[in-house]
Protein backbone atom coordinates (compact mmCIF):
# COMPACT_ATOMS: atom_id res chain seq x y z
CA UNK A 1 0.00 0.00 0.00
CA UNK A 2 1.09 3.52 -0.73
CA UNK A 3 1.29 6.28 1.92
CA UNK A 4 2.48 9.86 2.00
CA UNK A 5 5.16 10.70 4.56
CA UNK A 6 5.80 14.20 5.92
CA UNK A 7 8.72 15.35 8.08
CA UNK A 8 8.94 18.58 10.06
CA UNK A 9 11.47 20.77 11.86
CA UNK A 10 14.70 19.01 12.96
CA UNK A 11 13.58 15.72 11.34
CA UNK A 12 12.98 17.41 7.99
CA UNK A 13 16.43 19.02 8.11
CA UNK A 14 18.26 15.89 9.19
CA UNK A 15 16.55 13.68 6.58
CA UNK A 16 17.01 16.33 3.89
CA UNK A 17 13.40 16.18 2.65
CA UNK A 18 9.96 17.50 3.65
CA UNK A 19 7.95 14.63 2.17
CA UNK A 20 7.97 11.40 0.18
CA UNK A 21 5.57 8.86 -1.27
CA UNK A 22 6.30 5.34 -0.08
CA UNK A 23 5.06 1.85 -1.01
CA UNK A 24 4.87 -0.15 2.20
CA UNK A 25 5.21 -3.92 2.55
CA UNK A 26 2.07 -5.67 3.84
CA UNK A 27 3.55 -6.27 7.30
CA UNK A 28 4.00 -2.54 7.97
CA UNK A 29 0.54 -1.64 9.27
CA UNK A 30 1.19 0.54 12.33
CA UNK A 31 3.10 3.72 13.10
CA UNK A 32 5.54 1.70 15.23
CA UNK A 33 6.19 -0.72 12.35
CA UNK A 34 6.67 2.20 9.97
CA UNK A 35 9.24 3.72 12.33
CA UNK A 36 11.12 0.38 12.36
CA UNK A 37 10.87 0.18 8.58
CA UNK A 38 12.35 3.67 8.16
CA UNK A 39 15.03 3.06 10.80
CA UNK A 40 16.24 0.06 8.77
CA UNK A 41 17.30 2.42 5.96
CA UNK A 42 20.34 3.19 8.13
CA UNK A 43 22.43 6.38 8.23
CA UNK A 44 20.41 9.48 9.19
CA UNK A 45 17.23 7.38 9.23
CA UNK A 46 18.66 5.14 11.94
CA UNK A 47 19.51 8.23 14.01
CA UNK A 48 16.19 10.03 13.53
CA UNK A 49 14.15 6.94 14.33
CA UNK A 50 16.41 5.59 17.09
CA UNK A 51 14.22 4.12 19.88
CA UNK A 52 15.39 6.66 22.47
CA UNK A 53 14.72 9.71 20.30
CA UNK A 54 11.47 11.54 21.04
CA UNK A 55 9.57 11.50 17.76
CA UNK A 56 5.84 12.24 17.57
CA UNK A 57 3.52 11.04 14.81
CA UNK A 58 0.25 12.13 13.21
CA UNK A 59 -1.97 10.12 10.86
CA UNK A 60 -4.22 12.19 8.61
CA UNK A 61 -3.44 15.25 10.76
CA UNK A 62 -4.40 13.75 14.12
CA UNK A 63 -1.69 13.13 16.71
CA UNK A 64 -1.48 9.36 17.37
CA UNK A 65 0.33 6.81 19.53
CA UNK A 66 2.78 4.24 18.15
CA UNK A 67 0.17 1.47 17.94
CA UNK A 68 -2.07 3.49 15.58
CA UNK A 69 -2.90 1.66 12.36
CA UNK A 70 -1.99 2.89 8.87
CA UNK A 71 -3.99 2.24 5.72
CA UNK A 72 -3.46 2.93 2.02
CA UNK A 73 -3.57 6.60 1.11
CA UNK A 74 -2.86 7.86 4.65
CA UNK A 75 -0.78 10.95 5.33
CA UNK A 76 1.70 10.03 8.06
CA UNK A 77 3.78 12.82 9.60
CA UNK A 78 6.80 12.52 11.90
CA UNK A 79 8.08 15.44 13.97
CA UNK A 80 9.78 16.39 17.25
CA UNK A 81 7.75 17.25 20.35
CA UNK A 82 6.02 20.56 19.64
CA UNK A 83 7.33 23.92 20.91
CA UNK A 84 4.74 26.53 19.92
CA UNK A 85 2.86 29.08 21.99
CA UNK B 1 -14.97 30.68 16.76
CA UNK B 2 -11.99 32.02 14.83
CA UNK B 3 -8.74 30.10 14.38
CA UNK B 4 -6.01 31.69 12.29
CA UNK B 5 -2.44 30.58 11.59
CA UNK B 6 -0.73 33.44 9.83
CA UNK B 7 2.52 35.29 9.16
CA UNK B 8 0.97 38.69 9.83
CA UNK B 9 0.79 40.43 13.19
CA UNK B 10 -2.55 40.88 14.98
CA UNK B 11 -4.32 43.65 16.89
CA UNK B 12 -5.41 42.56 20.37
CA UNK B 13 -7.96 45.37 20.72
CA UNK B 14 -9.62 44.62 17.40
CA UNK B 15 -9.79 40.88 18.14
CA UNK B 16 -11.29 41.42 21.60
CA UNK B 17 -13.87 43.86 20.22
CA UNK B 18 -14.80 41.36 17.51
CA UNK B 19 -15.82 38.73 20.11
CA UNK B 20 -17.54 41.22 22.46
CA UNK B 21 -20.52 42.08 20.26
CA UNK B 22 -23.15 40.15 22.16
CA UNK B 23 -25.10 41.29 25.22
CA UNK B 24 -24.85 37.85 26.87
CA UNK B 25 -21.07 38.29 27.18
CA UNK B 26 -19.94 39.55 30.55
CA UNK B 27 -16.24 38.65 30.39
CA UNK B 28 -13.45 38.43 27.82
CA UNK B 29 -10.14 36.95 28.97
CA UNK B 30 -7.17 37.23 26.63
CA UNK B 31 -3.56 36.07 26.58
CA UNK B 32 -0.81 37.32 24.26
CA UNK B 33 2.51 35.46 24.00
CA UNK B 34 5.60 37.45 22.97
CA UNK B 35 9.03 36.50 21.63
CA UNK B 36 11.55 36.67 24.45
CA UNK B 37 15.27 37.45 23.93
CA UNK B 38 16.07 36.03 20.48
CA UNK B 39 15.10 36.08 16.83
CA UNK B 40 13.32 32.91 15.77
CA UNK B 41 11.64 31.04 12.94
CA UNK B 42 8.39 29.22 13.62
CA UNK B 43 7.54 26.22 11.46
CA UNK B 44 4.12 24.56 11.48
CA UNK B 45 2.15 21.76 9.82
CA UNK B 46 -0.36 23.51 7.53
CA UNK B 47 -3.79 21.94 7.86
CA UNK B 48 -3.07 19.95 11.00
CA UNK B 49 -2.25 23.08 13.00
CA UNK B 50 -5.67 24.68 12.46
CA UNK B 51 -7.36 21.32 13.03
CA UNK B 52 -5.46 20.72 16.31
CA UNK B 53 -6.31 24.21 17.62
CA UNK B 54 -10.00 23.77 16.74
CA UNK B 55 -10.08 20.48 18.65
CA UNK B 56 -8.54 22.18 21.71
CA UNK B 57 -11.14 24.96 21.60
CA UNK B 58 -13.94 22.40 21.15
CA UNK B 59 -12.67 20.52 24.20
CA UNK B 60 -12.59 23.76 26.21
CA UNK B 61 -16.21 24.38 25.17
CA UNK B 62 -17.23 21.05 26.73
CA UNK B 63 -15.69 22.08 30.07
CA UNK B 64 -16.69 25.74 30.34
CA UNK B 65 -19.44 27.93 29.03
CA UNK B 66 -17.89 29.74 26.05
CA UNK B 67 -19.80 32.19 23.92
CA UNK B 68 -16.98 32.95 21.47
CA UNK B 69 -13.26 32.38 21.10
CA UNK B 70 -10.40 33.57 18.89
CA UNK B 71 -6.99 31.90 18.59
CA UNK B 72 -4.30 33.41 16.36
CA UNK B 73 -0.83 31.88 16.10
CA UNK B 74 1.90 33.31 13.90
CA UNK B 75 4.61 31.46 11.98
CA UNK B 76 7.68 32.49 9.97
CA UNK B 77 10.36 34.96 11.07
CA UNK B 78 9.82 36.67 14.41
CA UNK B 79 11.96 39.15 16.38
CA UNK B 80 12.24 39.84 20.13
CA UNK B 81 9.11 41.48 21.50
CA UNK B 82 6.97 40.40 18.51
CA UNK B 83 3.58 38.95 19.32
CA UNK B 84 3.40 35.17 18.64
CA UNK B 85 0.07 33.97 19.92
CA UNK B 86 -3.32 35.31 20.98
CA UNK B 87 -6.04 33.44 22.84
CA UNK B 88 -9.20 35.42 23.61
CA UNK B 89 -12.26 33.83 25.23
CA UNK B 90 -15.70 35.41 25.68
CA UNK B 91 -18.10 34.07 28.29
CA UNK B 92 -20.94 35.21 30.54
CA UNK B 93 -18.67 35.22 33.60
CA UNK B 94 -14.97 35.67 34.30
CA UNK B 95 -14.36 32.27 35.88
CA UNK B 96 -15.13 30.41 32.68
CA UNK B 97 -13.25 32.93 30.54
CA UNK B 98 -10.06 32.82 32.66
CA UNK B 99 -10.02 29.02 32.97
CA UNK B 100 -10.77 28.33 29.30
CA UNK B 101 -8.11 30.82 28.18
CA UNK B 102 -5.43 29.16 30.32
CA UNK B 103 -6.55 25.64 29.30
CA UNK B 104 -6.42 26.49 25.58
CA UNK B 105 -2.94 28.00 25.98
CA UNK B 106 -1.60 25.02 27.97
CA UNK B 107 -2.97 22.50 25.47
CA UNK B 108 -1.78 24.54 22.51
CA UNK B 109 1.79 24.33 23.81
CA UNK B 110 1.75 20.51 23.84
CA UNK B 111 -0.70 19.59 21.05
CA UNK B 112 -0.48 22.15 18.24
CA UNK B 113 2.25 21.32 15.69
CA UNK B 114 4.58 24.32 15.87
CA UNK B 115 8.36 24.22 16.20
CA UNK B 116 10.63 27.12 17.17
CA UNK B 117 14.12 27.55 15.79
CA UNK B 118 16.22 30.16 17.59
CA UNK B 119 18.84 32.21 15.78
CA UNK B 120 21.74 33.14 18.05
CA UNK B 121 25.25 34.42 17.31
CA UNK B 122 26.59 30.83 17.44
CA UNK B 123 24.04 29.54 14.92
CA UNK B 124 20.47 28.29 14.70
CA UNK B 125 19.07 25.61 17.02
CA UNK B 126 15.69 23.94 17.38
CA UNK B 127 14.11 24.60 20.76
CA UNK B 128 13.74 21.47 22.92
CA UNK B 129 10.28 20.80 24.34
CA UNK B 130 9.84 21.55 28.04
CA UNK B 131 8.63 19.04 30.57
CA UNK B 132 6.98 21.98 32.39
CA UNK B 133 4.64 22.43 29.40
CA UNK B 134 3.55 18.78 29.57
CA UNK B 135 2.93 19.16 33.30
CA UNK B 136 0.89 22.32 32.73
CA UNK B 137 -1.29 20.48 30.20
CA UNK B 138 -1.50 17.30 32.32
CA UNK B 139 -2.86 19.04 35.42
CA UNK B 140 -6.14 19.65 33.54
CA UNK B 141 -6.61 15.87 33.35
CA UNK B 142 -6.22 15.27 37.07
CA UNK B 143 -9.22 17.28 38.18
CA UNK B 144 -7.05 19.75 40.09
CA UNK B 145 -9.16 22.53 38.72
Amino acid sequence: MKVKLLFFAALREQLGRPAEELELPANVATVAALRDHLRARGGEWAQVFAPNRPVRAAVNQDMVQAEARIKAGDEVAFFPPVTGG
Amino acid sequence: MKVAVQREDFDLGAEVRAISKNATIGAVASFVGLVRDVRMTLEHYPGMTERAIRKIVEEAATRWQLIDCTVIHRYGELAPNDQIVLVAVASAHRGDAFAACEFIMDYLKTRAPFWKKEHRAGGATWVASRGADDEAADRWKQGER
